[in-house]
């Protein structure tokens, strides 16, 4: 098992650390996860292309040494659609924050589970706008407050996992800041899966969710995570009473179906035989 | 007319696909807007077969992107629309600006605002060009008069693009793109196709961002093929990672507008019509230049000292060019489909030295030799 100090030699820009996340925040964690899985297949770095969009979540390329490029926001998976149709020997991974994917960029990842595009998306979702200082977003729970939800968020939350299998990911799992090894698994699978892969990673951001809503400090936080996660298997044993007020972890789904540039291949070859 | 051209009956949008390819464009992504349309088809069709890719994006916003992933992965890129999918381009091309990305975005106009008139002719978009993202930045724009024109120009539009490091703007307009003329299709090999300078071999530490001495464009590697470079939109150093110090701000923004303004000469692009001994110089550019060239012919038949300039680089703007010919006339008519946004920069430079006026029409409806003609008896 590589230790943290080695993954950090291997994967990171040391120059770059450290990183600008709040202390407490959950990114770290899922950073080191994603990378962790990364390790764990032997991937060639030169291959590797990491790509995110604007939000907390997507300054964690610049720290990370692949290919990387910091997109506009929300365009994350439209910049990684062109540069995986450019050249599908790469492996594009994603990683882009609940805004960032589900509110600006919501339109692109329909479509990008849609055409089922080899794409690993993984969504830091820390519930919350944090860049720009705490606002409401697509995954903050109804109820909860925001500083653009003073009275409370009135919005009912996006179900990202359900969402994406129905749009036509082939492959889909959420894991959180506090099962990073379950994390690692579910990015693994997900970059094996030759298809559009999403993984939601939920983290914890007690700067600005944690104390608009009175959830405590980080441990605290990570606490909640550790007490209300239910395995989906686990879950499918349990009653409606015992699940209530619970989130589902693991695995959602992992099917087989076309993969987008495989097929664009077959059009081209199919020129390329008649010459 | 060597035995190697071919001649074709093509339209204005066919030609710019076939010079694109030419180029060596390999990539497109696009979203249907009209009168565009056959751009974004015809790329669909040609593409694969010369082993290049097409995507049909779910927006236009992510057909910019697409793009400039694709360039940043090596692949010569663009995109096309028209009027309101050019809005929404750009913030990805302000992006393509400050991240130096090379892609070849078109825009055929329509009139607006808005959704306006989708499929009438207008050259609304001039001010758009230079100034629809925010923030200061450099642009190239190129207009064409005639569908070989836009084979010519679009090929250029890629060449520029390459050596710049630039995103560059094909500003068209619905009469050129859906007319159909005779054109000929050069040798590939009588054409200059400029390919972006790429990092020395072996080279350890790349800097995405690093230009030496008296260079003002930083060599491009791609995605894969080892050099693990970070790319972003924010302000950022040689290595391109993000920078807020002040001094690297100012140096990079004045390096990026450089590299335009000082190979000015060689971005210039314009045609002179009976100007020599003109006492009128008639300004006009894309479709509306065909007008005016015939209504310097009806001038000329009656005796009217009359000549046209036309510039095919619409940005920059032909400061020095214009200038010069507010020396030598009387008179400066701009004649635009539009509200007289072009005539704004030409008043700019000329109207210290000579009278000014503007002509337009924006109901949808092309200018006619005629009317400028009258226009010209007028003023």
């Amino acid at each position: 098992m590589t230790q943290t100090s080695e993954l950090v030699k291997k994967y990171f820009r040391v120059d770059k650390l450290p990183h600008i996340w709040c202390p407490g925040c959950g990114h770290g964690i899922l950073m080191r996860a994603t990378v962790k899985a990364i390790d764990n297949l032997g991937l060639d770095k030169d291959k590797v292309c990491i790509v995110s969009g604007i939000g907390c979540s997507s300054r964690a390329p610049g720290y990370m040494d692949f290919n990387t490029l910091h997109t506009t926001h929300g365009r994350a998976l439209a910049f990684a659609t062109g540069i995986k149709m450019a050249n599908p020997e790469l492996e594009v991974i994603v990683i882009t924050g609940d805004g960032d994917s589900a509110a600006i960029g919501g339109n692109h990842l329909i479509h990008a589970a849609r055409r089922n595009i080899n794409i690993t998306t993984i969504v830091f979702n820390n519930n919350i706008y944090g860049m720009t200082g705490g606002q409401y977003s697509p995954t903050t729970p109804t109820g909860d407050r925001g500083t653009t939800a003073p009275y409370g968020n009135i919005d009912k939350n996006f179900d990202l996992c359900n969402l994406t299998k129905a749009a036509g990911a082939t492959y889909v799992g959420r894991a959180t800041a506090y099962h990073a090894n379950l994390l690692t698994k579910l990015v693994e699978k997900g970059i094996e899966n030759k298809g559009f892969s999403f993984v939601e990673a939920v983290s914890v951001c007690p700067t600005y969710y944690g104390r608009k809503n009175k959830k405590g400090d980080s441990v605290e936080m990570m606490k909640f995570l550790k007490n209300n996660a239910i395995n989906i298997k686990a879950a499918e044993k349990m009653s409606n009473e015992k699940l209530m007020g619970k989130f589902l972890i693991g695995e959602f789904h992992n099917s087989q179906e076309p993969e987008y540039t495989s097929q664009y291949q077959k059009i081209i070859d199919m020129f390329q035989k008649e010459r | 007319m060597s035995s190697d051209t071919k001649i074709k009956l093509m339209q204005g949008n066919e030609a710019c696909v076939e010079g694109a390819i030419t180029a060596g464009m390999r990539f497109f992504a696009g979203y249907p807007i009209t009168p565009s349309t056959e751009i974004a088809e015809i790329s669909s069709q040609r593409l694969p077969r010369v082993g290049g890719k097409f995507i049909q994006m779910e927006d236009e916003i992510a057909s910019m992107a697409a793009v400039i992933g694709a360039s940043l992965t090596g692949l010569k890129s663009m995109t096309a629309t028209s009027g309101p999918g050019f809005s929404l381009k750009q913030e990805n091309l302000g992006y393509a600006s400050m991240a130096e990305v090379p892609c070849v975005i078109v825009n055929v106009q329509r009139g607006g605002p808005s959704t306006g008139l989708p499929t009438s002719p207008s050259q609304g978009d001039v001010m758009q060009a230079r100034w629809g993202t925010h923030g200061d930045h450099p642009i190239i724009a190129l207009s064409p008069s005639s569908v070989k024109e836009t084979y010519e120009l679009t090929i250029e539009a890629f060449n520029y693009s390459e050596k710049y490091r630039v995103p560059v703007i094909l500003l068209m307009d619905e009469v050129i793109a859906h007319m159909r003329e005779k054109i000929e299709i050069p040798n590939i090999n009588d054409l200059n196709i400029i390919d972006r300078k790429k990092p020395k071999a072996g080279l350890k530490n790349y800097n995405p961002y690093e230009v030496s001495d008296n260079e003002l464009v930083p060599p491009m590697a791609a995605y894969g093929e080892g050099y693990r470079f970070h790319v972003t939109g924010l302000t950022h150093d040689e290595t391109g990672f993000p920078s807020n110090d002040s001094n690297i701000a100012s140096n990079l923004l004045s390096r990026l507008m450089n590299k335009i303004e000082k190979n000015i000469d060689a971005i210039s692009l314009y045609e002179e019509y009976k100007l020599k001994d003109a006492e009128v110089a008639l300004v006009a550019y894309g479709s509306t230049a065909r007008s005016a060239k015939s209504a310097v012919d009806f001038c000329r038949n009656e005796g009217m000292k009359v000549g046209l300039f036309r510039p095919k680089t619409i940005w920059p703007f032909l400061e020095e060019q214009i200038s010069e010919l507010s020396k030598r006339v009387n008179k400066i008519l701009v004649v635009e489909m539009n509200h007289g946004q072009y005539a704004l920069e030409v008043e700019r430079v000329a109207s210290k030295n000579v009278n000014v006026e503007k002509m337009g029409k924006f109901n949808g409806e092309l200018i006619t030799p005629d009317e400028i003609y009258a226009k010209i008896k007028e003023v």
